[in-house]
């Protein structure tokens, strides 16, 4: 869909985190996606590689970790794990949930070089 | 070293969806998104939307579009105030789009605001506008299976309103098919089958809608 934007967003969030500590560099970002967002990984480590040169994360490794949907039954409160579009209470057989997992789009944290780190980039 | 960051990758845009709909709060607005593919009727649907609803409430529509204002001139040739935004290649509105937009208008003097939306049928499921609710509209001749090929935008609309209904007869569009499938996606949705230009249906989807923007004056009051 968007992951350019989505990208976008991923980096100033992550400049922003990294210069707060006066980092040189960034070596991972890990990101959280939700099953039900519209995002494609491909497109997202695609537009990451396209926009990432010139910023601090140049070079950095996008680390996409994916929540899968989970909800709660709004009739015997169970929760749950489900696919994309069948949300349906294995307990009761009510459709009418709460989604409690699944929409994220998150960065979690991001792996940084402080100056006079020289250690050079940690295999993943 | 690992340092937590632990922040929406949507931050700036749900940041701004919170202040929209604070602002929309504060002048007792029901904002209404609209989400179809082009061609779906969203302009005509809104159109017999604002003819249904006109003498009980002060409407103003946001045409979002990649290009052009045509929208926006024929909302405002039947004497209803809008801003057009066009989105200049982007496939979506954002929060800052609206803000830019509602800036425009007389918030004070507006009971329903409704947003027309960028046709398309994935992007805008996942943005935040400061609405109060996401309807989607889908026309007879696009095809009863298209809630298997997009099923995030069924999901998450409050309510599906079915379009060119009065065509029905010429298309093979199984509607029994149809709403087993919303159902099954979304079981709380209703669905609203319409002729916009004709008017035909447009009462009951007008009856709902009136019941969720008196629904938000009680909560507000």
């Amino acid at each position: 869909m968007h992951e350019m934007g989505i990208v976008k967003g991923i980096l100033d969030a992550a400049e922003e985190t990294a210069r707060r500590s006066s980092a040189t560099r960034i070596n991972e970002v890990h990101v959280r996606i939700g099953d039900l967002t519209e995002i494609v990984d491909e497109a997202l480590h695609f537009a990451f590689e396209a926009l990432s040169p010139g910023t601090l994360a140049e070079g950095a490794t996008l680390v996409v970790e994916r929540v899968a949907p989970r909800s709660k039954c709004a009739a015997c409160d169970a929760t749950f794990s489900h696919g994309r579009f069948d949300a349906v209470c294995p307990e009761c057989g009510g459709f009418v949930c709460e989604l409690l997992e699944g929409r994220e789009l998150a960065i979690d944290c991001i792996d940084i070089d402080l100056p006079g780190d020289e250690t050079p980039e940690e295999p993943a | 070293m690992k340092v937590d960051v632990s922040k929406p990758i949507l931050d700036r845009n749900e940041r701004l969806a919170a202040e929209n709909r604070e602002l929309f709060a504060e002048h007792d607005v029901f904002v209404l998104d609209v989400l179809a593919s082009p061609g779906a009727g969203k302009t005509s649907t809104i159109l017999a939307t604002i003819a249904a609803l006109r003498d009980r409430y002060s409407i103003a529509v946001i045409e979002g579009d990649i290009a052009s204002s045509v929208d926006a001139e024929k909302i405002k040739a039947h004497g209803v105030p809008a801003v057009q935004i066009n989105t200049g290649g982007a496939c979506h509105l954002e929060s800052d789009m609206i803000r830019r937009a509602v800036d425009t208008l007389d918030l004070g003097a507006i009971d329903l605001l409704i947003i027309e939306n960028v046709g398309n049928l994935v992007c805008p499921t996942d943005f935040d506008l400061g609405e109060h609710a996401k309807v989607m509209i889908l026309s007879v001749p696009e095809g009863h299976d298209k809630p298997y090929k997009y099923p995030n935008i069924f999901a998450r609309a409050e309510a599906v309103i079915l379009n060119k209904y009065d065509t029905l007869p010429v298309f093979d569009f199984d509607e029994e098919e149809f709403r087993s499938v919303v159902t099954s996606l979304n079981a709380a949705a209703p669905v609203f089958p319409i002729s916009a230009t004709k008017g035909n249906g447009v009462e009951a989807w007008a009856a709902w809608l009136t019941g969720r923007i008196e629904a938000m004056r009680e909560g507000a009051a």
